[in-house]
């Protein structure tokens, strides 16, 4: 009945927090920021331009928000959390199959540009355009993103989903000692 | 050789996992921070409103 376009903010709030989750890898810091986007672009509604994407106009919000505000903070919660580590605290199982685990330790290895643009693409459904926008960078930026993005975590992934014993054992040293090293 | 056999499935596992990850989240309810807050938002929109004796929408 409403046309309100503040009432459609509240159907991307789940691929909002989603996409937080993606950039922060903290789900209390993945929420802050959505709570901040979602104040700003309920109380920016004017700005938004009425048969625009609107999907991309929230996370180009919320990725402003995070890059801007909570990006430093980050850093300083992100080994008190110790989720890579978590994540890291269980061997990956030898089936052959890429373990979760496995999956997020190797995501977070990533620059943050290239998970951002996989997650748009990869996860969100975002077309290489829509991406483009959201991310303010140029179309080829964001295809070779992703495909820097992918290689790199079939690199990873290749290796620790390889039976040898030695290859994964120093998989998860080398994922260790960046863990380290990033911290 | 199954080198490019296993590339490709190893890509295909990324886009399930990437998937997987952001649907995990992506569906879940709104924590009550979320809720709370869009009705506080909502109210002071009403209370605004109100107050202009107009209504924008």
């Amino acid at each position: 009945m409403t046309t309100d376009p503040k009432e459609e903010i509240v159907t991307h709030l789940g691929a909002m927090r989603a996409f937080a989750m993606s950039l922060t890898r903290n789900s209390a810091l993945a929420d802050d920021i959505v709570q901040d986007a979602l104040v700003k672009a309920w109380t920016n509604i004017g700005s938004f331009q009425a048969g625009t994407n609107m999907r991309a106009w929230l996370f180009t919000i919320l990725r402003n928000t995070y890059y801007s505000h909570h990006r430093k903070r980050k850093r300083e919660v992100e080994d008190t959390e110790g989720e890579l580590s978590a994540g890291l605290a269980q061997k990956p199982d030898h089936d052959g199959r890429l373990q979760m685990r496995d999956f997020n330790a190797a995501f977070g290895l990533l620059p943050e540009e290239q998970r951002e643009a996989l997650v748009l693409v990869g996860a969100g459904g975002f077309s290489y355009e829509e991406a483009a926008e959201t991310c303010g960078v140029a179309v080829g930026t964001i295809k070779s993103r992703v495909n820097r993005g992918r290689a790199k975590l079939v690199e990873l992934m290749d290796i620790s989903d390889d039976e040898a014993m030695e290859a994964t054992e120093a998989v998860t040293q080398g994922i260790v000692t960046m863990n380290q090293s990033i911290a | 050789m199954s080198r490019p056999d296993r590339t490709s499935r190893v890509s295909k596992e990324i886009d399930e996992n990437l998937k997987r990850a952001y649907e995990d989240v992506a569906n879940q309810e709104l924590p009550t921070r979320f809720t709370d807050l869009l009705e506080q938002l909502r109210e002071k929109d009403a209370a605004g409103s109100k107050k202009d004796g107009a209504n924008d929408n």
